[in-house]
């Protein structure tokens, strides 16, 4: 990399972070607990939209995980989100009805709160729909695995996205509040995804999983990317750069060894696609807020019509992370 | 009061510290804190407080603690001699850390001891015989002076190092010292350690070792050499190392593989591992058999760690491993093996080959259409798809993806020219690939289309410019993939020769000859046929000599039967 790519990616940077402060203006504080934030307490930025019904579990997962505060962004929700959560006192909420689309798809939002909260803190950014599972989550909080990072001087941490579905019609089972979606999504492709690095970030991207297979087989290009960096030891001079694939400063990008050897990773459990999808594609779809003027979500419309199993005899049922470790989705890396 | 006394030196994680040193002085043994300066005073007066009513605690002056420097060797010998001053029954001076937990009863270690009484427990071995180093400092970090922090000033560090190499600058060793290494957590005899702290050469040594780098672990290994007449080269603390020198850290799930262990203390313990701490301090009186420490488990699966993060699991591609080209040998998860030509000449070479092997075999993987998958699968292990587009999107992916998905069973496809080309490369660089190639093979299928003549020529010439380029690749000095290519004229001619040396190489008909062999496809008029395409001006010549004009004698009588050698 030279200088004059370096210079470039700062000024990048700062674009980012002020965007960040600009874009600040549209969120609307409701609950702000942010005080009770302790100095080495973890922390869980959400941005999400009419998902009250996953919240219950959701919030239930990462407490049982260690996650000493959740900063969440409620984009025009009119479901009942900001009323569920009012007065939880780990829970701090802000509101906006503004684009999501033009706010970087939420990460110019998250890049502020970070900013402004999460300086100096270990911070994890998912979506309500994701489970985090790092090695060893079954009996080590994630705090261990902090710890772990930061004596390792590492400052960031992958998980990719692995796409759980249920086995049948996505719709046949409808989802309850409070339920493990896993019991209902618990399958999943190991061994079909495709993955490059990308010079810019120098990150990897990675494709694949039913989402591909099914949705993108005529078009993997625009299958969208599972690579992700979820969990950063905070700095405010840091900055997404786009969604959670890529971050800024570029050394946060490298999550991967080079050498042949395995850096430690975990993976986000994504159990989008539940009875509720079918109705959020349909809205997501109208809305036209999320990447590439929703073709995700207009691929999505399309083939559920037909085919809304994607399910097939060669999908894993998840069982725990050494199964994801041995598939090769994850890896222990150093740590014992 | 036992004779058992330890030092302890502190810097993070106080409270965890107090519980262990409460363990100790409740179990008899004097407990010496040395509580890193870097420790804020408000912390330490917390610390001194909750301790202070203990009549077996002290503490020692503080000095400030970093990796790899003096501060470490200086805060232990503050601490061994405040030990030694007030707490004249110990016999034995156990090192330990605030992260240090015992495993076994603390009466066991002191019986341990008793029974050992002229015994240094010290880690202790020159700088020829360690593997462990860590940074490629051996022998040098007893000769070059390192006043630069390695932690903060790393570049410093290294071009002081470097600067020192090129001038060739040397310390001197002081006379009669021979360098040592070892762990820093050691157990010493009182007459050991007053030897080395009473030594009047103790300011020379002390001069010296201040500018060794790590002297945390040379300093009193070094030294006890001089002093010690019984030395055990071994450390009684359970510590492993990862690949950076870092100490591996024990969580609640290690709590079974640390009490098989039978070490007497462990560490480096995880402060919030409750259940360790749980387990081993409120010891209920475990009836266990004496035994010697034996870690050998643990030493496994730290072993196994270091690996996993060094060297990786070979043919894996991953969100965190991903290795650049000339990482390793091979690229693939196992040995798979590449056809070209031989389907096109051989009838039912396909399932004839699934016989002999018992592999999986694949027809065309790169196949223009889709990826055919044994059995016309549209989809096999891992979710792999045969759609064209999502193989062709990443070429190199699927079929990594396909070796790793289907460990342990062999897998066989075919390729040709007219199949997607992209992974040419990899398979050439590919160290399990096993690759035998009939060239000019694929003019067979253009012999026994019924397309026109044009079309045909135009596409002879394609094909045999794409072969061509793919053997230049494959017969590049680099190749690391198992080649073998013959041209068909020479294939023809004795087909069972390359068969069964193939096959032999799959590990398969070794030794005995083919009891079943694939029949060959007719080939009567093909001779004629590559002479009308050198009429029209395309000249093949992949498929090396062909019997021109009149099929051969061999060809014309019997077909076939002359190749089914039995």
């Amino acid at each position: 990399m030279g200088l004059w790519d370096s210079y470039r990616m700062r000024l990048r940077r700062k674009r980012r972070l002020i965007r960040a402060v600009r874009k600040s203006a549209e969120l609307t504080l409701l609950q702000d607990n942010t005080r009770s934030i302790r100095p080495d307490d973890i922390l869980l930025v959400c941005t999400m939209r009419n998902e009250q019904i996953r919240l219950p579990y959701f919030l239930e997962y990462y407490r049982n995980l260690g996650i000493g505060h959740f900063l969440f962004v409620d984009n025009g929700s009119n479901d009942g989100t900001a009323d569920y959560l009012r007065g939880m006192a780990d829970v701090s909420l802000w509101h906006t009805d503004a684009s999501y689309r033009r706010a970087g798809y939420g990460i110019d939002w998250m890049n502020y709160l970070k900013r402004r909260y999460a300086h100096g803190h270990w911070v994890l950014v998912v979506d309500p729909d994701e489970f985090f599972i790092y090695p060893f989550c079954d009996t080590r909080p994630i705090r261990a695995l902090t710890d772990w990072l930061d004596n390792s001087d590492l400052r960031s941490f992958a998980a990719m996205l692995i796409d759980v579905y249920p086995k049948g019609r996505i719709d046949a089972v409808s989802y309850q509040a409070g339920q493990d979606p896993l019991e209902i999504a618990q399958w999943f492709d190991s061994g079909n995804y495709m993955i490059s690095r990308n010079p810019e970030y120098g990150n990897l991207w990675i494709q694949g999983g039913p989402r591909a297979r099914v949705f993108f087989a005529d078009q993997p290009k625009k299958a969208p990317a599972l690579n992700k960096i979820p969990l950063v030891k905070w700095d405010r001079r840091y900055a997404y750069a786009s969604s959670t694939h890529a971050l800024l400063p570029r050394g946060l990008n490298q999550v991967y060894a080079a050498d042949g050897g395995e850096k430690a990773s975990g993976a986000l459990l994504h159990a989008k696609f539940l009875d509720t999808f079918t109705a959020k594609a349909r809205e997501e779809l109208s809305r036209k807020q999320h990447y590439g003027g929703s073709t995700e979500y207009r691929a999505y419309a399309e083939k559920l019509a037909e085919q809304p199993d994607l399910w097939c005899k060669w999908s894993e049922k998840y069982i725990n992370w050494r199964q994801l470790e041995i598939l090769g989705l994850m890896s222990k890396g150093n740590w014992a | 009061m036992s004779g058992l006394g330890i030092v302890m030196l502190v810097h993070t994680s106080l409270e965890r510290a107090a519980q262990v040193a409460r363990h100790w002085t409740a179990n008899g043994c004097p407990v010496v804190l040395h509580v890193d300066r870097n420790v804020s005073t408000e912390d330490f007066r917390a610390f001194h407080r909750a301790l202070a009513d203990d009549p077996l605690v002290r503490f020692c002056s503080r000095h400030r603690c970093e990796w790899g420097t003096w501060g470490i060797v200086a805060a232990t010998q503050a601490a061994s001699e405040v030990m030694l001053e007030e707490f004249a029954q110990v016999r034995h001076v156990y090192l330990a850390s605030g992260s240090c937990l015992p495993l076994r009863p603390v009466q066991e270690l002191i019986d341990y001891l008793a029974e050992r009484p002229r015994i240094d427990f010290i880690e202790s071995a020159t700088t020829a015989d360690v593997p462990w180093i860590v940074g490629g400092l051996s022998h040098e970090r007893f000769t070059l002076r390192f006043p630069f922090s390695w932690k903060r000033h790393r570049q410093l560090f290294d071009r002081y190092v470097a600067l020192q190499r090129r001038l060739g600058i040397r310390r001197r060793i002081p006379d009669g010292l021979v360098p040592h290494m070892g762990s820093q957590w050691w157990c010493l005899t009182r007459q050991t350690l007053e030897a080395i702290l009473r030594d009047p050469r103790r300011s020379e040594f002390d001069a010296y070792f201040r500018k060794v780098w790590i002297p945390d672990e040379s300093y009193f290994q070094s030294l006890a050499r001089l002093y010690s007449s019984n030395i055990e080269s071994r450390s009684l603390t359970l510590s492993k190392f990862d690949f950076q020198g870092k100490p591996h850290i024990f969580y609640d799930d290690h709590l079974q593989m640390l009490r098989r262990s039978d070490c007497f203390v462990a560490r480096k313990i995880w402060p919030h591992a409750e259940r360790l701490y749980q387990a081993f301090l409120t010891d209920a009186d475990r009836a266990r058999p004496r035994a010697e420490p034996n870690p050998g488990k643990i030493d496994r699966i730290f072993a196994k760690a270091v690996e996993r993060r060094t060297r990786g699991r070979a043919g894996l591609v991953m969100q965190s491993r991903f290795p650049g080209d000339g990482a390793e040998q091979a690229i693939t998860a196992g040995p798979y093996s590449v056809f070209q030509g031989f389907a096109e000449l051989f009838d039912d070479f396909e399932p004839w080959l699934a016989r002999q092997t018992g592999a999986r075999v694949h027809g065309h993987l790169f196949g223009p259409d889709r990826a055919e998958f044994s059995e016309d699968q549209s989809l096999v292990n891992g979710c792999l798809s045969q759609a064209a587009a999502l193989r062709d999107y990443n070429p190199e992916s699927f079929l990594k993806n396909l070796i790793w998905n289907t460990r342990g069973e062999r897998q066989c496809f075919q390729f040709g020219p007219a199949d997607n080309q992209a992974v040419n490369g990899m398979l050439a660089r590919d160290g399990n690939a096993q690759i035998s190639v009939i060239s000019g093979a694929w003019a067979v299928s253009l012999f026994r289309s019924r397309r026109s003549f044009a079309d045909l020529r135009r596409q002879a010439a394609r094909l045999q410019q794409i072969e061509a380029k793919q053997l230049e690749k494959l017969r590049e000095p680099w190749t690391r993939a198992r080649v073998r290519i013959w041209t068909m004229a020479e294939f023809v001619e004795a087909p069972m020769e390359p068969l069964q040396a193939v096959l032999e190489d799959m590990g398969v008909a070794s030794g005995r000859k083919l009891q079943e062999v694939p029949t060959m496809t007719n080939l009567e008029g093909f001779g004629e046929f590559l002479q009308n395409l050198k009429n029209q001006g395309m000249h093949p010549y992949l498929m090396g000599d062909f019997p021109v004009g009149q099929s051969p004698a061999s060809l014309s009588n019997t077909p076939r039967k002359p190749y089914l050698v039995r």
